[in-house]
């Protein structure tokens, strides 16, 4: 909870006249599709923050998504954005990070679109340390379709395909990503909104495949289905039943149905990129004939 | 927008070269800087080469987890302002489909090369077919045109992937290269002329001011939006649901009519710009025979041959094979006694040709499933059996 | 949700209102765009907010806001779903009160 006012002065009101979220979004789009009670939004005003907080230029900052309720969030966001196929906005977002470097580039997409039919294309991703950024909003379900079961569906949680509840042991996204190679990976739920924007910028910052889960409420489907009341009913059970861990080891980090959230940032640490990966290697094995691959960045790094 | 080719991707020279190779070095020689591919029979040599020559021109290939990531990554790569391209074979060809379609419908400039074997399924994967033709005109789902070439030889390979990519970028298309493995694996001598010589069409870019800039806005040749580049503050959106001119999504019949007809249109109605084929013989000729790819090398002899024994037969070869050239066959229809249609497959051209002949000549299918090409004496038979029917 | 009449009874404290305020700051609601979700009741630090017992057009119940009790910690701002709640510095309202910072509306 925040504390009450310090000064007089704020620097977080200086030239406010809208909500924080207004320069990132096609207001002229406005109201969205999202259900009332529905998280997506909320994760959209973090990202808003995030941008705004760590001064990401916003002209090399590009959005990719894939299909689905979150999917739609690129449509929504005034920069360059890319609505892709189901499942392929990481090898979409890995193509425009390969190929401009100097670009900054943010894939947001659902559970089921990155881990069930884009997962072979998230392993890789985070195998290859693309640059890239991945937000996973993760709502236990296949929300635009109607609630079908998804790879992240708790066991024993009903769904339209799986009507007496999920047999199936479900994906534990964190220790995923972190198996696979990513250098960043954090978990917060849309009830932890500053620690939600502070981790999206850390990950927007960081060189390498970031990945940041965000839990959230889905009233339609998913709450609707398992009788967990609202969307406010299930952000006040991520707020009661949430327990920041950070630095957790990822395989304690399993969600049951309705069981305890372990939030916090898992994962932070620095490896080579692919690009760097790519650059270096070939230079070596090649040497002055090798034509290095994305320009130095202004302040003298080298691409990556 | 035609200019002179980059000279770092140009390896001017004579040369002793397979199709797969010559399609690489075409691609280098249009100004391709990134391929996202997987490894498949009989197309793994394009990307082999290409991984092999990039590092030195400077780029990107980056071997994709599997057929479904490149289709999708090189359009990453398009719209981050390079020409960029994937390449495959038949199982692969059908695993890209949906991304041809996204790539028509987000009009995304960029080349497919399916070097073709025998299917259904797995098939002859050592071997060549024929039988992907209709696949590459009618693969993705939903209504749309695109362009295709059909090189015969390793020097077309070399030249008709550069003319793919410039039909790419100037109707804002997919552009598929139709090899086969038979090309793609055959050596020849290819002659690759000095970069002031090579024509390449530049990428159109828009002439709109950033504020209020719309992506699908109609500026060039009346058909033909100009293209935008990620990274430069147009903040333009981009989505495989039908669009307006701003790129926002607008799911209702209006939309779609204006857009898709559109799509279908650019091409269709400019078909007989985008067409180019060779002619063998046609002046008055009464058979005329149709046939693509090593077929045609094949037919050729055949032609020859039946011209040596007086019989008035001729050959048009589409080197462009989408769209395919219905005006020069309706022409003919006209005036011949028949077609023949050659095919390493059970009937794809064939079909089309006998609707765009519409009963005015007969028309013959001589196709067989692939694995291996046609005899020349098989062709001939054929060709005096039209001739004599 | 239904309006309240009062705060929820004992759920949590309340923290003491501030006596020294901003001058010029105030919260904004866009009762319009509301959905009623009341993710900014529930998650208000300091029980400043309760949905009112007014319809909007979509037949949703705004959240109207107690001044003395908000402490503009932005809160209700970051959670809100629909964007429509937020404070504003009415010192920088730039005229014609809606033009925000770099992004623009339209296009």
């Amino acid at each position: 909870m925040e504390a009450a006012v310090k000064t007089t002065k704020h620097n977080k009101f200086e030239g406010k006249a809208n909500h924080l979220a207004t320069p990132l979004l096609r207001t002229e789009r406005m109201p969205h599709i999202w259900c009332p009670g529905c998280g997506i939004g909320t994760s959209v005003n973090c990202f808003a923050a995030a941008i705004e907080k760590s001064k990401i230029p916003t002209d090399k900052l590009v959005v990719v998504s894939g299909i689905g309720c979150t999917g739609r969030v690129a449509g929504y966001t005034r920069l360059d954005s890319f609505h892709t196929t189901h499942g392929r906005a990481i090898p979409f977002a890995t193509g425009l990070a390969l190929a401009n470097p100097d670009l900054n580039v943010v894939v947001y997409s659902g559970d089921g679109d990155l881990s069930a039919i884009g997962g072979n294309h998230l392993i890789h991703a985070a195998r290859r340390n693309v640059n890239l950024t991945v937000i996973c909003v993760n709502n236990f379900i296949y929300g635009m379709t109607g609630g079908q079961v998804g790879p992240t569906t708790p066991e024993r949680a009903r769904a339209s395909t799986a009507p007496y509840g999920s047999y199936e042991q479900a994906f534990n996204l964190p220790k995923l990503v972190e198996t696979c190679g990513a250098v960043y990976v954090a978990r917060w739920t849309t009830a932890h909104v500053r620690q939600l924007a502070r981790a999206m910028g850390e990950a927007m910052k960081k060189k390498g495949f970031s990945f940041v889960e965000v839990i959230s409420p889905c009233p339609t489907l998913y709450a609707r289905l398992n009788r967990l009341g609202d969307g406010l009913d299930m952000m006040k059970f991520f707020r009661d039943n949430s327990e920041t861990r950070n630095q957790a080891p990822t395989y304690e980090l399993d969600i049951a149905l309705q069981g305890k959230i372990v939030v916090g940032k898992f994962v932070d640490r620095d490896a080579p990129t692919y690009l760097q990966k790519m650059n270096a290697h070939l230079s070596n094995v090649l040497g002055e004939r090798f034509t290095r691959w994305g320009e130095p960045t202004s302040d003298g790094e080298e691409a990556y | 927008m035609l200019q002179s080719a980059d000279a770092k991707g140009v390896l001017a020279g004579e040369h002793y070269l397979d199709g797969d190779w010559a399609c690489a070095e075409g691609a280098l020689a249009a100004g391709c800087r990134f391929v996202a591919g997987y490894p498949i029979t009989p197309s793994t040599e394009v990307v082999e080469r290409f991984s092999r020559r990039i590092p030195t021109v400077g780029g990107v290939f980056i071997q994709m987890e599997d057929e479904i990531a490149s289709s999708i990554c090189l359009q990453g790569a398009v719209w981050a302002g390079y020409k960029a391209m994937t390449v495959t074979s038949g199982p692969g060809f059908s695993l890209m489909m949906e991304h041809i379609g996204l790539a028509v419908m987000t009009e995304a400039p960029c080349v497919f090369v399916n070097v073709q074997r025998g299917g259904p399924s797995t098939g002859l994967p050592t071997q060549p077919g024929q039988a992907d033709v209709m696949q590459a005109r009618w693969g993705s789902h939903g209504d749309y045109e695109l362009i295709a070439v059909s090189p015969n030889s390793p020097q077309e390979a070399f030249d008709l992937t550069i003319l793919a990519f410039n039909l790419a970028e100037e109707y804002r298309v997919p552009a598929v290269v139709l090899l086969d493995e038979c090309v793609g694996h055959m050596f020849e001598k290819v002659v690759i002329p000095k970069p002031e010589n090579i024509e390449i069409f530049a990428r159109r870019y828009t002439q709109q001011p950033k504020d209020g800039y719309k992506p699908y806005e109609v500026e060039f040749d009346g058909w033909i939006p100009g293209m935008v580049k990620a990274g430069e503050g147009y903040n333009f959106h981009i989505t495989g649901l039908t669009h307006d001119e701003k790129g926002y999504p607008a799911m209702n019949a209006q939309t779609q009519e204006v857009l898709v007809r559109r799509l279908v249109d650019k091409i269709r109605l400019n078909a007989d710009k985008i067409v180019r084929y060779d002619e063998i013989q046609l002046e008055d000729a009464e058979v005329v025979v149709i046939a693509y790819g090593i077929t045609s090398r094949v037919a050729h002899a055949a032609v020859a041959a039946a011209r040596a024994k007086g019989v008035k037969v001729g050959m048009l070869r589409p080197l462009v094979i989408w769209p395919f050239p219905e005006t020069r066959v309706r022409e003919l229809a006209q005036r011949v006694k028949g077609f023949l249609v050659v095919e390493l497959n059970y009937g794809q051209i064939f079909f089309e040709v006998e609707r765009i002949v519409a009963g005015q000549a007969q028309v013959r299918l001589l196709g067989h499933g692939g694995g291996t090409v046609h005899e020349p004496e098989a062709v001939l038979d054929e060709i005096l059996r039209v001739a004599g029917a | 949700m239904s309006p309240s009449a009062e705060p929820p009874a004992a759920t949590k404290k309340k923290k003491p209102a501030v006596k020294k305020k901003p001058k010029g700051v105030r919260l904004v609601i866009d009762a319009e765009l509301c959905k009623g979700c009341g993710f900014c009741v529930e998650f208000c630090p300091t029980d400043a907010l309760a949905l009112s017992a007014e319809f909007n057009r979509k037949g949703y119940h705004p959240p109207v806001v107690t001044e003395e009790d908000c402490i503009y910690c932005e809160v209700c701002e970051l959670i809100c779903p629909e964007f429509s709640i937020f404070c504003v510095d009415e010192n920088e309202v730039p005229p014609g009160n809606g033009g925000g910072k770099s992004g623009t509306e339209g296009g």
